[in-house]
């Protein structure tokens, strides 16, 4: 049972071959078991998770069940879940009870009737591409747990990936759900900017942050993303489109597609070259499955990583301020004065990789800075998305490596932030650009997984998760499990 | 000596009134116990969003119409980034570089009579932002509270140009704005619940000298007394400043009522970098020309209209005309009187309204809406003047009558009370007679020249009359009498 997809769970439950109940009480079991080492759930409230459950059964029997109802999946700690701690990773909310749901968490919870199994770790306010900056340690990668899991959903990632939760939610601003889905050997979708509402998600960087799903197939991607999706009058920057089935054309074949690989991602020495030797493989499958590569160019994408590191730490230092301890959260016990209030609270509440980007972007929005930086990134980010717009006339989906390496060792670039922050080099033109984005497994490098990244259009998720099952269908990279997780 | 002049630009906080706050659902009553009018939105909860309310862009772009301003097709919502506690978010959401309503002018009175002029204020710019909550510094033992319930009031900041040259224009402006705020429904303007507020920046200059001194901005005046006050002070302390040879700093500064003295509260070395960008959870606010000609349509008939309205079909002054528009109730109330009186009363109906129902309710400290004396009373009493029912002087008793409900119009009173005005000649020469007759010491000093004499047998033909004798018709036979 712990290794089936949502679709089966969800086919089992209806057919009451298991009940929630049971479901969740077995994940639940394995989290008890094997969390303490994995380190990737914050929070779990079995008492909660169970009276969910038990509701799911009762309206399962109640012939009222939605195509999830029932199943137990995992939550990053970046969504507002009222009645459960919700602490982003951070020391400065490691108290916060939220009042409140998420949207998505309210969707996930009423209308699909998903459980919850707990809250997973995740790098503090999501600042991060290793797990490393969690307030609540680091989470270990199930295929080698002297590695990182990748970040900041590197908690939802480890979960998926040692069994403890069949999928999750997760979490992207540059790479955050594919880079943690690269490493674990999982599927991981970012959605176009605007498809998943922020309402409830805890902002790290607003123009760029946007949730999707993590699992172990394309197709559970699938299932979950229509339980997340939809527009939010709640969320100005959510898009009122008509609902989608991202299920509806898994199947479609391949012929005809047009693959286009970015000349900037394949040259030069970025890239570790077993990664590239999968993702060069994951090509001539594409191809035996009657899709044609040609080659496109993103000529501003050195320019990417740079642009990224001023707009998102720009709207962190601000998205930030409001964690000053007045109104929640952690407060300075000694303080003389309100001044000294708030240096205290924030000196003591957020860690060093979360203080350094407050003090990057409230650099570049600094009187005197502002046109250098922060306008100068906002042209950037227009090339960007010019160079994207061009590629896709040549082509329907981009290909290339998700990660320039696989899992690092934990330790190995935490003392060195650009080594850290060039692990999202080819993720992040993505957000840039507010794309969707996939990270598939597309084999293994020295016994690690390698992911292979496949960038879409706007609002090409469904194509997106067609080309990423079909792939999935011919290969069984997705299908390997890491071992000692049983 | 330097003949100084001085340099005045406002800026008010119009608090627009909407059911709801600018970026979130909660109440914007006033009053309310603390922080129960402040939703997670408001209390910046972590993930909240905001949301914007299309009734505070309404308010934005009626004003825009009214002051002939350019109603901006895109603007753009911009974060304000300082720290304070009744700042939930730790910014304020603004606008910026591309605020809605931009550019405009309000024509303004100054004084009256002679020295009465009129005044066009420059308007730079008007935006829509949030207001911010309040900190409460009493009852908490050495601690400070803090109330959320005004945190996301929509407020629209008005700029002028620096216009003005002396607190009577300021407060002329202040007062017009005011005025127009309420009139197009967008601010009930109550001051005292901080509903408009004004900022001051005022500097001085040597007479004839282009450009501008320093300025020093008086922060949060939230009377018009006190904005007069505040900047006379300040224009005086300025002077001085210069005249004993120091330099006026850029200040922030604030007017204490008490001592009728500013002080500093902050300046420009410690003036805050905001950081402002534009917020990356609002779109920009697009509005098409069909929202802006919905709003066009659903306008009152303004301010400036009526008064050019005023002037040219009723032929009054120019003050007269801007004093019975202070306010959408009192031009109301003087159309209505006219629309009984008629237009060939149009002044007597002016003066009325402006000088004796005024002075009534000033007496009383009431608002022209609580007047016990309805304009159709009004109008119809002024009839009666025209028709030479009535004189003016009974005309004011009739008017107390009306206002202590002694009757239901002007006629019923000057019936039942039996008011009417004597007219027929023959009463009034018979009165003359015997008021001559008894009053021969009188007679005999106005005939040695003493013209003084006879007002005093005006007074007594009238006192006789008990007051209803037409008055010119008394003057015109005692005259006669006197003469023969």
């Amino acid at each position: 049972m712990i290794e089936s997809g949502l679709r089966e769970l969800a086919a089992a439950l209806a057919a009451r071959r298991i009940s929630s109940v049971e479901l969740t009480t077995l994940f639940l079991d394995r989290i008890g078991r094997l969390n303490p080492d994995i380190n990737a759930f914050v929070t779990v409230d079995p008492e909660k998770s169970l009276k969910m459950a038990a509701a799911a059964d009762a309206r399962i029997a109640a012939g009222a069940a939605g195509p999830l109802t029932g199943v137990p999946i995992a939550q990053k700690d970046i969504f507002c879940a009222e009645g459960w701690t919700t602490t982003c990773g951070s020391r400065m909310l490691a108290n916060f009870v939220s009042p409140y749901d998420a949207t998505v968490i309210r969707k996930m919870h009423g209308e699909a009737g998903l459980v919850s199994l707990g809250k997973t770790n995740m790098d503090e306010f999501a600042m991060g591409s290793s797990n490393e900056t969690s307030f609540f340690g680091p989470v270990k990668n199930p295929w080698d747990r002297t590695r990182v899991p990748g970040g900041s959903s590197g908690g939802s990632a480890a979960a998926v990936a040692a069994h403890l939760a069949p999928a999750a939610t997760g979490t992207d601003t540059g790479g955050s759900i594919r880079q943690p889905a690269a490493l674990c050997n999982l599927t991981g979708l970012k959605p176009t900017y605007g498809v998943v509402s922020r309402y409830g998600m805890i902002a790290f960087a607003s123009s760029l942050d946007q949730a999707g799903p993590m699992a172990r197939s394309a197709e559970d991607c699938a299932l979950l993303l229509n339980a997340m999706a939809g527009f939010d009058p709640r969320d100005s920057t959510s898009l009122e489109r008509p609902a989608e089935d991202y299920t509806s054309d898994l199947d479609k074949p391949l012929a005809g597609l047009r693959i286009g690989l970015p000349r900037e991602f394949f040259a030069g020495s970025g890239c570790a070259p077993g990664v590239m030797a999968a993702v060069q493989e994951a090509i001539r499958e594409y191809e035996r499955l009657g899709a044609s590569a040609v080659e496109v160019s993103l000529p501003n994408s050195h320019l990417s990583v740079p642009a990224y590191y001023v707009i998102a730490p720009a709207e962190a230092s601000s998205n930030l301020s409001r964690f000053d301890g007045v109104r929640y959260g952690h407060r300075a016990a000694d303080y003389g004065s309100l001044d000294e209030m708030y240096a205290r609270t924030r000196a003591e509440g957020f860690g060093a990789e979360v203080k350094r980007r407050i003090l990057i972007g409230t650099y570049v929005l600094s009187h005197g800075y502002y046109d250098a930086y922060y306008l100068q990134a906002q042209r950037i980010r227009r090339l960007i998305a010019d160079d994207f717009a061009a590629a896709f006339r040549s082509c329907d989906v981009i290909l290339g490596p998700t990660s320039p390496s696989t899992a690092f060792r934990l330790g190995e670039k935490a003392a060195d932030p650009v080594q850290m922050y060039l692990s999202d080099i080819y993720t992040i033109a993505v957000n840039l650009a507010g794309l969707p984005g996939m990270s598939i497994p597309c084999g293994f490098a020295d016994g690690l997984p390698v992911g292979l990244q496949l960038i879409g259009n706007y609002f090409a998720e469904t194509r997106l998760l067609n080309v990423a099952h079909r792939y999935q269908q011919a290969t069984g990279w997705h299908r390997q499990a890491p071992a000692g997780v049983a | 000596m330097t003949q100084w002049e001085v340099v005045i630009g406002i800026e008010t906080h119009a608090q627009l009134a909407t059911v709801s706050k600018i970026f979130s659902g909660a109440s914007t009553a006033f009053g309310a116990e603390p922080n129960t009018q402040a939703c997670a939105v408001d209390l910046a909860l972590p993930g909240v969003l905001p949301v914007l309310n299309r009734k505070a862009v309404d308010c934005a772009i009626r004003f825009g119409l009214a002051i002939g301003a350019e109603v901006a097709a895109k603007s753009v919502f911009a974060r304000k980034n300082y720290f304070y506690p009744d700042l939930p978010k730790g910014y304020q959401i603004s606008q910026f570089e591309l605020p809605v309503v931009q550019g405009g002018a309000l024509t303004v009175q100054v004084g009256s009579g002679d020295k009465g002029y009129e005044k066009t204020v420059r308007l730079t710019r008007a935006h829509l932002e949030e207001d911010a909550g309040k900190s409460l510094h009493e009852d908490f033992h050495g601690k400070s509270g803090i109330d959320l319930n005004r945190a996301g009031t929509p407020l629209l900041e008005i700029v002028t140009e620096p216009d003005m040259r002396s607190s009577d224009e300021a407060v002329a402006y202040a007062r017009a704005l005011h005025a127009l705020v309420r009139w197009i429904g967008i601010c009930d303007g109550n001051m005292q619940e901080g509903s408009f507020r004004c900022d001051a920046n005022v500097s001085v200059r040597p007479k004839g000298q282009a450009e501008f001194g320093t300025r020093r901005e008086i922060k949060n005046l939230n009377s018009f007394r006190f904005l007069k006050e505040a900047i006379d002070y300040e224009v005086h302390w300025q002077i001085n400043e210069i005249e004993e040879g120091r330099k006026i700093q850029q200040a922030t500064v604030l007017f204490d009522p008490d001592t009728g003295e500013t002080r500093t509260m902050r300046t420009k070395e410690d003036a805050h970098d905001y950081r402002y960008f534009p917020d990356p959870d609002l779109l920009p606010l697009v509005i098409e020309r069909a929202w802006v000609e919905r709003v066009r349509g659903e306008l009152p008939e303004l301010p400036a209209q009526k008064r050019a309205r005023f002037a040219g079909e009723l032929g009054l002054s120019a003050y007269d005309a801007a004093t019975l528009t202070a306010s959408q109730e009192i031009a109301d109330f003087y159309e209505s009187t006219v629309t009984v009186a008629g237009k060939a009363n149009a002044k007597p109906c002016a003066n009325w309204v402006m000088v004796d129902l005024a002075a009534r309710l000033n007496k009383e400290g009431r608002e022209i809406g609580q007047s016990p004396v309805s304009a159709g009373q009004l109008g119809g009493l002024i009839l009666r003047i025209a028709d030479n029912t009535v004189s003016n002087a009974i005309a004011k008793k009739v008017f107390e009558a009306l206002w202590n409900g002694e009757g239901a119009s002007a006629d019923e009173i000057i019936e039942k009370q039996g008011l009417k005005q004597i007219t027929d000649s023959g009463a009034i020469e018979k009165l003359v007679d015997e008021v001559l007759a008894a009053n021969a010491p009188n007679v005999a000093e106005y005939r040695a020249g003493k013209e003084k004499a006879f007002n005093a047998l005006v007074g007594q033909v009238m006192k006789a009359a008990k007051g209803k004798a037409n008055p010119q018709q008394v003057n015109e036979l005692l005259k006669a009498k006197l003469a023969g």
